[in-house]
């Protein structure tokens, strides 16, 4: 089955997703990561968009389930590197990532998840 | 106005709606559209798709390549013959949904592309046309 990959850096979880997701894969990617999360104790998740050339409302979704699902696991959840045309098509979809933590680029989502975990 | 190209392909899996996007994505790129145009046209497509399959159980999209001389736009027009909308207008309001979904896929769509017209017949089917000019 396709999936995408789950790293583990101390107790940060990272995933880049660099494939056009078809709904299923990205349901997948929700239940995974909640598993991971208690299995690695982990107080991080980050998820790197910059592949990502469209969010549309049910990928909007699932981000937003995710950093909900890790919430109430004790981790922290930051999405990174969203594209400029990505971020304007979303505001006029009227999606607005509810919950969900935004950083520019890996490095200050990274320095975020160790602030908030500190 | 001249068609410059058209093409009708089915959307019956989830499988489809990637393949479409990608599809709405290069099309949109050889009518010279912006990135943010591009990115618009092909989330607008992801949401009408989506309906099409999942609450229209399965049908098609046609796309036509248009131009007006100055002008140069793409116009899809997404079929079903599921149950049909009983009510457009509450449909088209945000948070409106019947499904899982967050209820914005009608009312999304019409904001990202310039015309956008929906007719449903209960038990007979809906058709969505949505077109965007470069």
């Amino acid at each position: 089955m396709e999936r995408i990959p789950i790293l583990q850096m101390n107790d940060v979880l990272l995933v880049t997703i660099q494939v056009d997701m078809h709904d299923q894969l990205a349901l997948t990617l929700q239940d995974e990561l909640t598993a991971h999360i208690i299995q690695a104790r982990a107080r991080g998740v980050l998820i790197d968009i910059s592949s990502l050339e469209i969010v549309d409302s049910f990928i909007g979704r699932v981000l937003s389930n995710i950093a909900a699902m890790a919430r109430v696991l004790d981790a922290e959840t930051v999405v990174v590197g969203m594209q400029p045309a990505v971020a304007i098509t979303l505001v006029e979809l009227g999606l607005s990532l509810t919950g969900v933590r935004t950083a520019l680029n890996v490095e200050k989502g990274m320095a975020f998840l160790r602030a908030a975990s500190a | 106005m001249t068609v410059l190209k058209s093409e009708t392909t089915p959307l019956q899996t989830e499988a489809d709606i990637v393949r479409v996007r990608q599809t709405v994505r290069q099309w949109a790129i050889q009518q010279g559209f912006s990135l943010v145009d591009q990115t618009k046209l092909v989330t607008a497509t992801s949401e009408l798709a989506r309906n099409t399959v999942v609450y229209g159980g399965g049908g098609t999209v046609q796309l036509e390549a248009l131009t007006t001389g100055s002008r140069r736009g793409l116009r899809l027009i997404f079929v079903d013959h599921g149950p049909g909308i009983p009510d457009i207008a509450q449909a088209m309001t945000d948070g409106y949904t019947t499904g899982e979904g967050l209820g914005l896929g009608l009312g999304g769509a019409k904001r990202l592309v310039n015309e956008f017209d929906i007719t449903s017949h209960t038990g007979a089917g809906t058709r969505v046309c949505i077109t965007k000019w470069k």
